[in-house]
């Protein structure tokens, strides 16, 4: 399937290739670099790219694109899936997937597409069986293997690889056994010009962290499990149990993983946690217009919004803004039009407030349309959806676990027009 | 770069830059070219090359390292090829596997060296090792060499009949291999895939049905006998596995059953043409309604849980199985978790919506509940806000259009310009769909014609052009306006658009249209071809209608087209002239000059450009990319009449294995694959190494009652001991357990409960078997750890409704594991365990017994012990050694004259060396 592999970084360098079948020469990324070209912005690069004599499937993450060299009719998913499950072993291997981390980690990783792919075909893809194999560099082992001579590969078959849990090590020891469960939810939100809401929606996502010796076997309920209305699964969860009883009943992989994903149930009405009042003008003549933003909360419940970023993409014409905030600061980028104001918590008492004059380029006609404002924010132990955790037990082990439960809501694509 | 490579030296550690340091910079004539020109790296080829002969692994490690580091970079190593190779066969794992990696990089291109190493391969795929096999396999198949064509497909063979699942599923992904490499292995790769199709292991599945796609996908006919089989195991797949092969079911569903689409069909038809009365007198008379297939249905509802996945390929592959093979009813439930997808990254986001615009065209009500998961974002990049448009505008209809409208609105003032003209291109689609709304968008895009932006308001031109022509009533005013645009659109496409328009209703404008020839009389040579060839048309129209005013203009504009550089200019000049300026020579056709240029034309059709996608399969590459991707497998169409449905009944006697068969024969144990051991005992195990597991010389069928069915309320189960090494454990003894059901109920939910274990004595159960159809049976098999004793295993047997205890003891001969050694070893090994480790006894061996055969066969059957060759006609010698621990177990039988014979054991483990002693005198004495 997937015939070879090429990193290149934001330059156009090839640092890294790799090839599961005949080699395939470099030169067939220069039909890569003609779509960039022809894209003008990194996010326009078409995914799929078809050449004379082959297909190019690219991803771009972490200013690197993963260019892979497809010969024949496959699912352009299949490939584009496995692509990111490369780019998320490395950020799980190396703590980020850059450049530099993967050039000074070439071996390791050169060993870990061997193990990843076999003849194009995914082989393990699991980051449990994967550190079995091949364990991710310390730097205390790299200082143990160079005095004793052991090295970084595991000489045995993952036990995972041949049970029917192969997300799973075998042999897993704690002293101190935890189990944590983050309830993240992102409200996805276009608000008009008129602070009405055209459309909202809730994505959430439970991540977890388990670190429970032996084969522990988890479920989880919830207080209300009808507001989740689509809901995908890590493979380990038992599907047929959510059918029936909807509880998530599962044996976790070891360490940290995404247990589910899921999207609240679309009657419910999204509150929207903060509001932005805005007046944004240009002067037809003048070359210069007003800038008026103001953040404040809304339906909250009680809880502090923090974290708040709201980032403006100014049009073209805009040459520099003179502002002032009565809260946080700001910056603008005079190259690539972004205005960035770093609010953090809003104080219900004293709203925040960013407002001054705005300098266009002098003869420039007046922008069209008003840019609109994207909004980052954070409210600490709340699940807007009011999703509850019930209960986690466990069974199969003795020992009693450490349990936590946090929630966060944040904001997704959050975007107010203006 | 060079700060790169220093970069990799450094992590080379201290020696490699000492050496670096002392290596004398030499000029070797016999470097590559390409780094000729460098003599460092010549240089350091030179002390790598040192520190791969050299006899330190960790130096050995080094340069390894670092030239994989060198080829990551796509840099050629290939003149070190000869100094890595000798490395093949190095103890330390990480050397071997940097080597394997370089191997597989470089053996295409130095053939003959690479031969070198194909022995330490063979060698590896001996290995007891399931994970050195499985590498082994991969490499040697990865080796693009013809000439060990023969080698691989024997290790194929092998492989594919191996224990560990691990190893098979190499061996399905090196059947992929060898076809590339050479394809006329063909029709004896399919014999192995035909095998391999039939495993049970959920490892293997995945990875042979991919090879089934890339070498004989037409074989349809293999797939029937594991069609349920595929079906019911495929939840349990691992997800890359789950993608593929729900595409190859896609097809087969396509070929083997009948349209479950036709009754929707039918059914909506008589609706519409037919009163109630009529149509149920049709359904009595009618062919017997549409029963779909339960085998059709069993891959619908398996596939429905995968929508859920996390993989955004398996729900893909699941949506386009649904659109492609359910019933139409039924499809609603892909949508969702299509939409859930769009949270996905950008590239996901741009493939699903493609596939989501293909749907949307045909089925509109899929995606109206999730109209506004389709808004777009301002951060959105361009190519994903065009796909979101694409899909808002197929899914416009009356009761929507006036939200989208205003949704569009906002669009259209987007910075993005691109992103504008699509947009209006959009409104002018939901324009010519909607007749409700036509004037509306009408207006709405003059108004957008005195936009500041020129793509803009070209765009809009272009539109409403299109859009007069599909109703050119009233619409004089807006042709007049455009006509005053004239003077300030510079886009050619705009300006010839719009001298079109006037053209083709001069009789609508009749004083402006010969003012506006007159401009561009005087612009003409500084015009775009594009507006030449209008102001040739338009010159044209009005001469035919208007020529007292227009004529000479006409003729101006014609002798200044004659003279273009353009020779498409040109023809069309002389073209026109030929046929409107009458003359002498001028044809027929003259007469008919007006009917061609002012003759009615039809209005464009505004269509998605998604129109013509669906005849591809959604999800493909070929969609995607709408042309056939090379390998690209057409669906076929729903057979008229469906091929015969029991060709996927799977025989009752491959399920029900040997129930009868309690009395002694020499057949193989069947559960993980029928020949597993006539291959296996093809295979020439002759190791160095003293304790090395052989396969068993003799498999007795003898079955032992686990639980009678009377006791067990009709559940009868069976076990005996396979003789196999475990897969479940290597301290484990298998064991395998025969369910019978002989009620005429299903027994529901079989499985393990309660367990007696004596300490450290394991046990790894068999997974719950869901039900048991009457007088049906089933073969599972577990995995016991006797810790070399004789003690019982106690365990609760359940079903759904009880619990039986029973019991399971292994006689003592189970708990062994033949060995395969030689008799100079045995005689060595015998001389470690003498004194305590000794027992032995006298025996009187009836007459009958004292040929080799019958004593041979006679130990064999009563204890799993391995045969060693003997010199000596009157003593016979077997070896073994026990499961759990792994002590040798040596039994010599030492035929003496006048019919006795000395039995001796020899062995750590006295306490089963006494028993086995007692256990093996009875055999030989009796006749």
């Amino acid at each position: 399937m997937i015939h070879s592999l090429f990193l290149i970084n934001c330059s156009g360098d090839i640092f890294l290739e790799k090839h599961w079948k005949s080699v395939v020469s470099q030169s067939v990324c220069d039909y890569f670099f003609e779509a960039q070209e022809k894209a003008a912005d990194v996010e326009n690069v078409p995914p799929v790219i078809s050449t004379p004599h082959h297909y190019l499937i690219s991803i771009y993450r972490e200013k690197i694109f993963f260019v892979s060299v497809i010969q024949t009719e496959v699912p352009p998913l299949f490939v584009i899936e496995f692509l990111h499950r490369v780019a998320d072993t490395f950020q799980d291997y190396f703590g980020e997937c850059s450049e530099t981390a993967i050039k000074d980690n070439v071996v390791i990783v050169y060993e870990l597409l061997e193990e990843m792919l076999d003849n194009g075909f995914p082989l393990a893809t699991e980051s449990n069986i994967l550190k079995e194999l091949i364990k991710p560099p310390t730097i205390l082992r790299s200082v143990v293997n160079s005095i004793t001579g052991s090295s970084n590969m595991g000489d045995t078959l993952p036990t995972g690889q041949l049970s029917n849990i192969p997300w799973r090590r075998a042999v897993v020891k704690y002293t101190n056994n935890e189990a944590y469960f983050d309830v993240i939810e992102e409200i996805d939100a276009i608000i008009d010009k008129s602070g009405s809401t055209v459309f909202a929606e809730i994505q959430g996502v439970i991540d977890s962290c388990i670190k429970l010796a032996g084969m522990p076997d988890l479920s989880l309920s919830f207080m209300n499990p009808r507001l989740l209305d689509d809901v995908s699964f890590h493979p380990c969860i038992r599907f047929k149990r959510w059918e029936s009883e909807r509880v998530l009943s599962f044996i976790p992989p070891d360490g940290n993983f995404r247990l589910i994903s899921y999207r609240v149930s679309s009657q419910n009405l999204v509150a929207i946690p903060v509001y932005v009042k805005h007046t944004i003008s240009f002067k037809e003549n003048l070359s210069s217009g007003r800038f008026d933003v103001t953040i404040g909360p809304k339906q909250n419940m009680g809880k502090t919004v923090e974290g708040v970023i709201a980032t403006v993409h100014m049009p073209k014409a805009v040459l520099n803004m003179n502002l002032t905030a009565s809260q946080g600061s700001y910056t603008f980028d005079p190259v690539t039009k972004v205005l960035t104001w770093d609010v953090g918590k809003i104080n219900p008492q004293k709203l925040p407030n960013l407002k001054g004059i705005v300098n266009l380029q002098s003869g420039a006609p007046k922008p069209e349309e008003n840019p609109s404002v994207n909004i980052q924010f954070k409210i600490q132990q709340l699940a807007i959806s009011g999703l509850k955790v019930n209960r986690l037990d466990m069974y199969g082990e003795k020992y009693k676990p450490f349990k936590g439960v946090k929630y966060i809501t944040k904001a997704g694509k959050f975007q107010v027009r203006t | 770069m060079s700060s790169n490579s220093l970069g990799y030296s450094e992590q080379g550690g201290e020696t490699v830059s000492e050496l670096g340091q002392e290596a004398v910079p030499t000029t070797a004539p016999s470097a590559s070219p390409a780094f000729g020109l460098f003599s460092s790296d010549t240089k350091r080829n030179e002390d790598l090359k040192q520190m791969l002969e050299s006899n330190k692994d960790s130096a050995k490690l080094d340069a390894m390292k670092r030239i994989v580091g060198m080829i990551a970079k796509g840099k050629n190593e290939s003149e070190l090829f000869p100094s890595v190779v000798k490395n093949v066969a190095s103890k330390n794992i990480e050397i071997k596997k940097l080597v394997y990696v370089y191997l597989m990089r470089y053996a295409e291109e130095q053939q003959d060296l690479a031969l070198l190493s194909i022995s330490t391969f063979q060698r590896a795929l001996k290995d007891p090792n399931q994970l050195i096999r499985a590498s082994a396999l991969r490499v040697l198949s990865s080796i693009r060499v013809p000439i060990i064509v023969p080698i691989m497909m024997l290790s194929i063979k092998e492989a594919a009949a191996d224990l560990s699942p691990y190893v098979r599923k190499n061996a399905a992904h090196a059947i992929q291999k060898l076809y590339s490499l050479d394809p006329e292995q063909k029709e004896m790769l399919i014999e192995v895939i035909e095998k391999l199709l039939k495993d049970k292991s959920t490892l293997v599945a995945g990875s042979v049905v991919m090879s089934f796609e890339e070498v004989c996908p037409d074989r349809i006919d293999l797939i029937h006998k594991n069609y349920r089989k595929l079906c019911n195991l495929l939840v349990d797949v691992e997800e890359w596995g789950q993608v593929v092969i729900i595409h190859m079911m896609t097809r087969y569903a396509r070929t083997q059953f009948v349209s479950p689409w036709k009754e929707d069909e039918e059914y909506n038809e008589k609706n519409f043409y037919e009163s109630d009365e009529e149509q149920k007198e049709k359904n009595l008379k009618g062919k017997k309604p549409y029963a779909m297939d339960p085998d059709h249905r069993l891959l619908i509802r398996n596939t429905k849980p995968l929508l859920q996945s996390r993989n955004a390929a398996v729900v893909m592959a699941v949506a386009q199985l649904y659109w492609h093979v359910a019933p139409k009813s039924e499809i609603g439930i892909v949508s969702k978790s299509l939409v859930r997808l769009l949270r996905s990254n950008r590239e996901v986001q741009y493939i699903v919506l493609q596939n989501i615009a293909t749907m949307s065209i045909q089925r509109k009500g899929l995606f109206e509940p999730y109209l506004k998961s389709f808004y777009v974002r301002s951060t959105d990049p361009t190519m994903i806000k065009t796909l979101k448009l694409e899909i808002l505008t197929n899914l416009a209809n009356e009761a929507n259009i006036s939200t989208l409208l205003r949704e569009f609105q906002t669009y259209v003032k987007s910075q993005d310009k691109q992103f504008a003209a699509a947009t209006i291109q959009a409104i002018g689609r939901c324009a010519t769909n909607i007749s409700e709304v036509t004037d509306t968008c009408l207006n709405g895009l003059v108004c957008l014609l005195s936009n500041r932006d020129e793509i803009v308001v070209a765009e809009s031109v272009v539109v409403i052009k299109k859009l007069l022509q599909t109703q050119p009533a009233h619409h004089g005013e807006i042709i007049k306006h455009m006509a005053k645009l004239l003077d300030n659109i510079t886009v050619p496409v705009a300006r010839a658009s719009i001298l079109w328009l006037i053209g083709e209703y001069c009789e609508r404008v009749p004083k402006i249209a010969p003012d506006v020839l007159r401009k561009m009389a005087k612009s003409f040579t500084s015009e775009d071809d594009l507006v030449k060839l209008q102001i040739l048309n338009l010159g044209a129209k009005l001469y035919l209608t208007n020529s007292k005013q227009t004529k000479f203009l006409t003729q101006y504009i014609l002798n200044l087209g004659k003279y273009d550089q353009s020779y498409d200019i040109r023809d069309r000049t002389r073209f026109i002239r030929q046929l409107i300026v009458p003359n002498e020579k001028s044809g027929a056709l003259s007469k008919y000059a007006k009917k061609i240029f002012l003759a009615q034309k039809p209005a464009p059709l505004l269509e998605s450009p998604f129109k013509d996608r669906d005849h591809f399969q959604l999800g493909t590459l070929s969609h995607t990319l709408n042309t056939r991707a090379t390998g690209y497998l057409e669906l076929s169409n729903w057979p008229e009449v469906a091929p015969d449905p029991s060709v996927r009944n799977v025989d009752a006697i491959e399920l029900v294995f040997n129930l009868e068969a309690a009395s002694i024969a020499v057949t193989t144990p069947a559960i993980l694959s029928p020949s597993l051991v006539a291959d296996l005992e093809g295979l020439n195990l002759s190791s160095s190494s003293v304790i090395d597991v052989s396969i068993p010389v003799f498999v007795p069928m003898k079955t032992h009652e686990l639980l009678h069915r009377m006791s067990g309320k009709g559940l009868a189960a069976h076990y005996h001991f396979p003789r196999q090494p475990c897969i479940y454990g290597d301290q484990m003894v298998s064991v395998q357990v025969t369910l019978t059901n002989t009620t005429d109920e299903k027994i529901e939910n079989i499985h393990i409960g309660e367990r007696k274990l004596p300490s450290d004595m394991r046990m790894h159960e068999f997974s719950p078997i869901e039900s048991l159809e009457p007088e049906g049976s089933i073969t599972v098999s577990m995995g016991i750890d006797f810790c070399d004793s004789t003690q019982t295993a106690s365990l609760k047997l359940c079903t759904k409704d009880n619990h039986f205890s029973v019991n399971i003891q292994p006689p003592v001969g189970e708990l062994l594991l033949p060995v395969i050694m030689s008799e100079r070893d045995f005689k060595k090994e015998k001389g470690k365990l003498t004194g305590m480790n000794e027992t032995s006894a006298s025996v009187t061996v009836a007459p009958q017994n004292s040929t080799r055969l019958v004593i041979v066969q006679k130990v064999v059957n009563v204890a799993n012990l391995g045969v060693v060759p003997s010199g000596e006609d009157n003593i016979h010698r077997f070896a073994a050694k026990t499961v759990h621990s792994g002590s040798l177990m040596l039994v010599t039988v030492e035929l003496k004259e006048g019919s006795t014979a000395r039995l001796i054991i020899n062995t750590e483990k006295t306490v089963i060396g006494s028993i086995l002693l007692r256990e093996l005198k009875p055999v030989l004495s009796q006749g």
